[in-house]
């Protein structure tokens, strides 16, 4: 590098990147943000400032060495960038399309204190994409050691253990309770964000690092997680259900036809492919004027699938305002985009039936921020005489969700009060052998989270089984550093611990 | 290997036709018929393309590797597989043994109750109390004498066996709520009753046993997606609470189900369903003409 970058030497404007025209995609499926080119992802490069204590580092869920992938894109190595990438996150075409940057990475990203943060998200999808494209996975030898592993759940924290121990050695076999693999990242979130076909082939991956994916099963009830360990031959087991279980309303008219959680539309949607009925048969009616409560990832994504699906409005109903809502900045922004009508600091009360048991509009209420509550956030409350109805035909809940049950009624795993799984910070359960994480350890949270989570779940499961991990067991906590969850290409080398 | 799933489907092994619209197919799956218990389900896909429907388990042979299901051909994908699913097919997509298996305790008499769809799922039902040496009393209801099937399987399982059709052309004429009530004035004692059925014969049958003050348990069958609590489509009212029949069920207290909103519910898809049909049905018609064209 010639001379010391500094904010004023790196280009002052974030790169743009191409996306679908708001009218055009509305009516298709196809991704809204088009991914950079080489030379935009070059240019974007250029605007990090390589900080020698990097905050993005240390603000991302599983410590990507951000300047390290960034410094191989601007020196047009986009193959090294991806393996930097890839010692931290092995899913960077999804994460870099899903994460909430602006609240890890980008958020912390030093040249956002005066300028636009370095666009860490769009790069990260931009060398994923490619990598998927170029067929660069990394294949490699793998010694097998005679372990046997189960994963249960095939979305992020399950795929992301699992593909941890297959390049450990072990014989890794994923089960699942849909057709198809993915979790949530194939029935939830819908193809204009995530196209099925990076899914697959992030699966295709995993499938080629030795990975069985057995989808049809549902575990607890085909066979226990006890089983797995006793009758089965799991030397260890890893649980990734998910939260599942969404929260009612729970007022007046929620169990109407046409009141639906966006959950079931979007797995109609996404992954029954209801958007091509009769084609295919899995129907979803929809109104012309759609009330979608929550303003979360779910609820924006529930509301622009309606309108995709045809529906004239979509309303955001949702008690706090825009600031405190959960949803990806970008998401909330796209869907500004597309008309979505916000009806921020508004509750429902009611929904109100039709004559044929559907939806007739729904009462609401305004609301006004009031003290903190438990959580930190203003407790909204409600205006006295400000309610007011809204005419609509259909009306969406995504309010959040509760702890899946199936687990707990079929083992003796601990639970917490709420029914999620206990687990300890190195993911280990009640159970010796069996460990747990993403959503149905810690509530709904995020793709990255929950992949954070099935690595830390690996490092322990290698630990419990004895397997040596010589990247990284011996150093301490500090030295390991931004390799916290990475895979040391010295890993293969360990000895065969046990016979088959 | 045949896409994503990575899974080659699930082999059909037997197949019997009771009448023109009702089936049954035996699939092998040897771990399910080992985890099976009676008021389980399945959910089934028959190909990529279709729907995730909801089957009550008729039967599982431990033995055999397989469990039974028996279907009545009544929309798109059900009149679908009548014609597709043949012996040495595969099902794309099986899943289960789902819900809360029944909790057959030690009622001493029971009465054990099933018509149209729920005729087949009461049977394990009834030979799972049979086991727990119960007197059984099976109450069936068909809408005429040609139309009954498994009687022999249930004669050997129950002690009584009173078989209702609509039209009087076997036993006893009327519903299955009037061979209900024969068995309650005939049996004072009776601890517990199950019924399966669709919900207006449910609701009809619920009735019977609150007036008699019978204990009463009944098998939820709405629209369903995962089957693993994940979409709250299957959801029903039990009381004053909303539960998730995949989930929290299928069996429920008979007298606190609200049977006209699981009806109501049930009806979410018809339109789409009618059309679905109607293009099927114009699709077979067109293949059949060409096939004799
Ligand atoms: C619509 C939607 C949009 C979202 N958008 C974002 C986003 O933009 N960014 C972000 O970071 N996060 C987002 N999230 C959250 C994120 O998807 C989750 O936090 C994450 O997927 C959790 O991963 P997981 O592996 O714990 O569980 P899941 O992805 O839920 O996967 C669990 C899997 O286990 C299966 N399973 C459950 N029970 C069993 C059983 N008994 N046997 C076998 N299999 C079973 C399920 O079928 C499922 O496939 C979104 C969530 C939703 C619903
Ligand atoms: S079928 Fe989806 S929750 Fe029961």
């Amino acid at each position: 590098m010639a001379k010391k970058r500094t904010i004023r030497t790196i280009p002052q404007q974030r790169t743009p990147v191409r996306e679908q025209d708001p009218r055009e995609r509305v009516r298709n499926f196809a991704e809204v943000n088009c991914g950079y080119t080489r030379q935009e992802a070059a240019t974007e490069a250029e605007r990090c400032l390589f900080c020698p204590d990097p905050a993005c580092v240390a603000g991302c869920p599983v410590n990507i060495d951000i300047p390290g992938f960034i410094r191989e894109i601007g020196a047009q190595d986009f193959r090294a960038a991806y393996e930097v990438i890839g010692r931290a996150n092995l899913l960077p075409a999804v994460c870099g399309r899903v994460c909430p940057q602006e609240s890890q990475c980008e958020g912390v990203c030093v040249v956002g204190d005066t300028l636009e943060p370095v666009a860490i998200g769009r790069l990260e999808r931009f060398v994923g994409d490619l990598a998927i494209k170029e067929g660069w996975a990394s294949i490699p030898y793998i010694e097998p050691n005679g372990f046997k592993i189960g994963i249960v759940g095939s979305g992020p924290a399950g795929i992301a253990c699992a593909a941890d121990m297959a390049k450990a050695g072990c014989a890794v076999t994923v089960y699942e309770a849909f057709h198809q693999p993915g979790g949530v990242l194939r029935y939830g979130i819908p193809d204009f964000r995530l196209p099925n076909e990076v899914i697959d082939a992030e699966i295709e991956n995993l499938r080629k690092l030795g990975v069985r994916f057995e989808c049809n099963t549902l575990v607890g009830r085909l066979f226990t997680i006890e089983q797995m360990i006793d009758e089965l031959g799991f030397d260890a087991v890893f649980i990734g259900t998910g939260a599942g279980y969404p929260s009612m309303l729970g007022i007046p008219g929620d169990c109407l036809n046409r009141v639906l959680s966006a959950n079931e539309l979007l797995t109609r949607c996404n992954l029954m492919r209801a958007k091509d009925f009769p084609d295919y048969d899995t129907p979803l009616p929809l109104g012309r004027r759609v009330a979608v409560i929550g303003a979360g990832n779910t609820a924006m994504d529930a509301m622009r699938v309606c309108l995709r699906l045809g529906a004239e409005r979509v309303f955001c109903v949702y008690r706090r305002t825009k600031a405190e809502a959960p949803a990806r900045a970008e998401e909330i922004h796209h869907a500004e985009e597309e008309g979505i009508e916000f009806h921020w600091l508004t509750a429902p009360v009611e929904i109100l039936p039709d004559e044929k048991g559907g939806v007739g509009a729904m009462r609401c209420i305004r609301m006004e921020l009031g003290a903190p509550d438990a959580s930190g956030r203003a407790r909204p409350v409600p205006v006295p005489g400000s309610e007011h109805e809204l005419a609509v035909d259909q009306v969406v809940f995504a309010i959040g969700t509760n702890a899946n049950p199936i687990i707990g009624q079929t083992s003796k795993l601990r639970l917490d009060r709420r029914g999620y799984i206990e687990a300890d910070e190195s993911m280990a359960t009640s159970m010796a052998g069996v460990f747990a994480g993403g959503d149905i350890v810690t509530g709904a949270a995020t793709v990255i989270e929950a992949m954070g989570a099935g690595r830390r779940a690996a490092r322990s499961m290698k630990e419990y089984l004895g397997i040596r991990d010589d990247g990284t067991a011996s150093l301490g906590e500090a030295e390991r550093g931004g390799m916290l969850f990475g895979i040391d290409h010295r890993e293969r080398n360990f000895a065969r611990i046990r016979l088959a | 290997m045949h896409d994503a799933s990575g899974s080659a489907g699930f082999e059909i092994i037997r197949r019997e036709d009771f009448s023109d619209v009702t089936y049954l197919l035996e699939i092998r799956h040897p771990l399910m018929a080992r985890a099976a218990k009676p008021g389980q389900f399945v959910i089934v896909m028959s190909h990529a393309q279709g729907e995730r429907i909801p089957l009550t388990i008729a039967d599982f042979d431990r033995g055999r590797g397989s469990v039974t299901l028996v279907i009545q051909a009544v929309g798109k994908t059900t009149r679908e597989m009548q014609q597709t699913c043949q012996v040495g097919t595969m099902l794309y997509a099986l899943v289960g043994p789902m819900g809360v298996p029944s909790a057959i305790g030690q009622a001493k008499k029971v009465l054990c109750v099933g018509g149209g769809l729920g005729t087949a799922p009461i049977f394990p039902q009834a030979r799972g109390f049979s086991e727990n040496g119960a007197y059984v009393i099976g109450v069936l209801g068909f809408r005429s004498k040609d139309l009954i099937f498994w009687e022999d399987k249930f004669r050997g399982c129950c002690d009584e066996l009173i078989l209702c059709t609509d039209d009087g052309s076997a036993g006893v004429k009327g519903t299955i709520a009037d061979g209900m009530k024969l068995a309650i004035e005939r049996h004072r004692d009776i601890e517990e009753a199950v019924i399966i059925g669709p919900p207006v014969m449910m609701k009809a049958g619920a009735q019977v046993t609150r007036t008699a003050g019978i204990k009463t348990v009944v098998s939820l069958n709405p629209i369903m997606v995962d089957g693993t609590g994940m979409c709250g489509g299957c959801r029903v009212k039990i009381g004053d609470q909303v539960k998730f029949a995949c989930v929290d069920g299928p069996d429920f207290d008979g007298h606190k189900v609200d049977f006209d909103d699981l009806t109501m519910r049930l009806k979410r898809y018809a339109e789409e369903e009618k059309t679905a049909l109607a293009r099927w049905s114009e699709s077979c018609r067109l293949a059949q003409a060409r096939g004799s064209g």
